[in-house]
């Protein structure tokens, strides 16, 4: 089946079966390979994009269900002021080790600053808990995402 | 980024004829030297460095990053030492080629791991930035006809302050390279580093936060096909019939692939693969481990250790010793089979010719992946390009080149290249494992409970007896025992034996911090079970042991501080210490344990104190040391991998859990000031927090858990 997919502000045309999960249109129909896969069961958040500004799986995300929603990668992070300061407090904050689990903590934190400006420790351990960083980068992530709110000031 | 992407496979060949043609250094290896570099500008003095007459300089690179930070620390040594600024330096990942960048502390096998790439660059690669600088210093004073006692280097560039003349490094270079490559040249003294020991920022992490970075996983190719398979699911099975009827009606689906032990199913896009893998009916013979349980590895080893087995090491006599005790105690050990679970799942991408054959991978030993393509091809090895990647995850997974022998083997049947991705339960069942031991431990006391002497026997596989054969002599290897012998505690009588048994059908790995993953947890939680018995402080009883080892009793000694050892606590909750010497570095860690009224375990803080020598990178030290504790309290916590049937039951996140950021403990690490011999950081956090979790346990509830992982329903307040 055909689908038009809009991700990251290009509308694109896409061949595959409905129930083709948005991960693999995204890695292997579209070559967008900076969502990754780590699961395909939503247990891990390797593959963390957002469907109309909110954070979902994609591994689980059939292109079938997604409609004209408007699909945000981490390519697009840098185009954002929230994703751009999220990327710079990691850069700072050295979070990254191997680096894989990171463009899904990434999307997961963008999708909570957006929508919460400052949050506390506890509304970052629900916003985060479902990414998994086999590196162990947990604390230094939490540290980043503060860095990152506060870096927007008085904004939020 | 400096690894330039676009054009790798072509610049390894390239780089293959630079190193192997251009002018050589013997650092330690013996290398051939030739007349004639390919770019005749350059200064290519020894197999790591090259300085281009556009004054580019490339490091070409003998470790593979996996997240361990070696792209920033390994180009910080060559930078110090050339004194050029680090974002000078551009780096390439080596080709396959043992000679020239085999790992010397591996036998010369050209592989990351062991934490042993700082130890083993930290000699040759400084070596070979200081050759380099002293031959561009000498090309400059020749041309400016001074003794080049007068000239300095600096930031790429060498300067004669009495003229005041200066040159960049690449308008030397040709010259440069024209000059004897001149040998027993002095490095800086320590006090001289501007690099070495400051925070330098990771020079591979910008392109992991925008998407960018290509990981193994991430390679594409024009006309790329990518296929995932299905091995049989007890190990040593075979396929017996495989009816494609249903997959090859699936769209997207171009290929079934059956092979003798496995099937694949190549198609347009993973999932396709992944439907078509699901559709299609396999029937195995599970062959000869089909009724095999973990049960039976555990009693097989716990009867081996009833055996003798080879010494591995004796101080005195331990039988003699046990006859004057005042107090003996006993005891047994367990620790399970371990998946590696790297977040990025197995992938291998492979491209067949029928006289060469390409592979794209991230592997922790490229020549040894050049080696597997060429066994199953029947191709000479230097028909093989291997291009190395980012790894997503390593840990010793990637140690193993089974996976590009699984993908060669698929992509010989393949038109044109195909990628290989393991699905997530494909690669925890069909990951080779850490081995699981079973010790049995003793010790006898004198009467003020200080210990007379230390028993200990136990069983499992070697890993390094099928990884490294000649390493495997007279029933031992370093790995196995490394934890368990030399122990920085002074014992009067020890026995350590090591019984070698090989589980049936299943295969063992390294794994994150290796033989004192096993070992320490065992030392560590019965030196705690000793202070206990002679009803001494845990610290106490272990520093008053450490007095021929004062770089472990000082770590001691800094982590107790730090962490308020002695502090009271609220009920069911404890603090548990650890104190290690390994990886040529010396570490202690105190965790702080709250067990909940059901026996949940939460792992509240850490501090770790830790002596690795001279520090490179700081923050990387910081940054493995967290990164390791995590990995160890998720091992303590969680980590078993079990068979039933010969199969293995785990698959996925949910049965094979991983500590989530809502579990993590704040984690404080306090570095000594060293000027030892640098020591590897990738993995002690790891051996030393899991006795540091089970002690804590202990001091909350006075259970003492001997068998990983930590069974909480032993745990329940009664």
């Amino acid at each position: 089946m055909m689908f038009q997919i809009a991700v990251n502000g290009v509308d694109h045309a896409v061949d595959v079966d409905d129930d083709t999960p948005l991960l693999w249109v995204l890695r292997d129909v579209l070559g967008m390979t900076g969502t990754k896969f780590g699961c395909g069961e939503a247990l891990c958040g390797a593959c963390t994009v957002h469907l109309d500004g909110n954070p979902m799986r994609s591994c689980v995300t059939p292109v079938g269900s997604i409609g004209g929603a408007k699909i945000t990668t981490i390519e697009a992070a840098a185009t954002s002021a929230v994703g751009a300061r999220i990327q710079k407090a990691w850069l700072d904050r050295e979070v990254v080790q191997c680096g894989y689990c990171q463009s899904g903590q990434i999307m997961s934190a963008w999708a909570l600053l957006a929508r919460n400006p400052h949050p506390t420790d506890s509304d970052i351990e629900n916003a985060m808990s479902g990414n998994i960083c086999r590196c162990g980068t947990y604390g230094r992530i939490r540290e980043a995402i503060k860095r990152a709110a506060r870096s927007h000031g008085g904004e939020g | 980024m400096l690894v330039d992407r676009a054009d790798l496979s072509r610049r390894r060949f390239l780089e293959i004829g630079v190193v192997t043609g251009g002018l050589m250094l013997s650092l330690k290896l013996p290398l051939a030297r030739a007349s004639a570099a390919i770019d005749p500008e350059s200064l290519a003095p020894n197999a790591f460095i090259r300085i281009q007459h556009d004054g580019q300089i490339v490091l070409t690179m003998p470790y593979v990053e996996m997240g361990q930070g070696t792209y920033t620390s390994i180009p910080m040594l060559i930078a110090e030492e050339l004194e050029v600024d680090l974002k000078q330096v551009r780096l390439e990942h080596a080709p396959p080629n043992a000679k020239l960048y085999g790992n010397p502390i591996f036998g010369g096998i050209q592989c990351t791991g062991g934490s042993t790439s700082i130890r083993a660059a930290w000699l040759p690669l400084r070596e070979a930035g200081a050759v380099a600088r002293t031959m561009l210093i000498s090309a400059a004073a020749q041309r400016w006809h001074v003794d080049p006692a007068t000239c300095r280097a600096q930031s790429g560039e060498v300067f004669h302050e009495a003229s005041g003349s200066k040159i960049k490094y690449g308008e030397i270079a040709a010259a440069a390279a024209g000059l004897p490559v001149p040998k027993n040249v002095p490095l800086k003294s320590p006090a001289d580093f501007k690099l070495i020991g400051t925070p330098a920022k990771r020079l591979d992490t910008p392109a992991k936060v925008n998407g960018t970075a290509v990981f193994g996983i991430d390679v594409r190719l024009p006309g790329m096909k990518i296929a995932t398979l299905a091995q049989s699911p007890v190990f040593g099975g075979r396929v017996t019939s495989v009816d494609d009827t249903v997959a090859r009606s699936v769209k997207g689906v171009r290929q079934i692939i059956r092979l003798d032990d496995a099937v694949a199913v190549v198609a347009d896009h993973f999932f396709a693969a992944k439907k078509g893998l699901a559709a299609l009916a396999v029937e195995w013979d599970d062959g000869p481990h089909a009724n095999l349980t973990t049960k039976e590895v555990v009693r097989e080893l716990e009867q081996a250790t009833l055996q003798p087995g080879a010494v591995a090491q004796n101080i005195g006599n331990v039988t003699e010793a046990m006859m004057s005790a005042a107090k003996k105690v006993e005891a047994t050990y367990q620790v399970p089979f371990l998946a590696h679970a790297t977040m990025e799942p197995m992938n291998c991408t492979v491209h067949v010719h029928k006289d060469s054959c390409e592979v794209w991978v991230g592997n922790q030993a490229i020549a040894r992946a050049q080696e597997a393509a060429a066994t199953v091809t029947g191709l000479p090895p230097d028909k093989v390009v291997v291009h190395n990647h980012l790894i997503g995850g390593g840990f010793g997974r990637r140690l193993e080149i089974d996976g590009v022998t699984r993908a060669v083997q698929i992509g010989r049947h393949v038109e044109g290249p195909v990628k290989v991705v393991w699905t997530r339960e494909e690669d925890i069942r069909h990951d080779m494992y850490r081995p699981l031991f079973f010790d049995r431990i003793s010790a006898a006391l004198d009467r003020k409970g200080m210990p007379l002497a230390w028993n200990h026997r136990f069983a499992g596989s070697s890993v390094l007896a099928r990884w490294f054969p000649p390493a495997f002599d007279k029933g031992l290897d370093s790995d196995t025992t490394d934890g368990a012998i030399n122990l920085a505690y002074a014992l009067p009588n020890v026995h350590v034996e090591y019984v070698h048994v090989e589980p049936p059908g299943i295969p063992t790995a390294f794994w994150r911090s290796v033989g004192p993953s096993h070992n320490v947890f065992v030392v560590e939680s019965f030196i705690d079970e000793l202070a206990a018995a002679a009803g001494q402080d845990p610290v106490a009883y272990r520093s008053s042991l450490l007095d021929k080892s004062p770089r472990a009793k000082a770590v001691l000694a800094l982590a107790a501080e730090k962490a308020g050892w002695g502090r009271p606590m609220a009920n069911r909750t404890g603090r548990g210490v650890s104190v290690q010497s390994a990886f040529g570095g010396y570490m202690a860690q105190v965790a702080e344990v709250e067990v909940s009224e059901n026996g949940a375990v939460r792992v509240r803080r850490v501090v770790c104190a830790v002596d690795c020598g001279v520090v490179v990178n700081p923050d990387t030290v910081r940054a493995q040391i967290e990164g390791a504790i995590i990995f160890g309290i998720t091992a303590a916590l969680y980590g078993e991998i079990t068979l039933k049937s010969g199969r293995v039951e785990q698959g996925n996140f949910d049965t094979y859990r991983m500590l989530r950021m809502d579990e993590a403990p704040t984690i404080e690490v306090h570095i000594v000031r060293s000027s030892e011999e640098p020591g590897g950081m990738g993995e002690p956090g790891t051996s030393a927090i899991m006795p540091a979790v089970a002690n804590g346990i202990y001091a909350a509830t006075g259970k003492r858990l001997r068998k990983l992982p930590i069974d909480p329903s032993q745990l329940k307040s009664t």
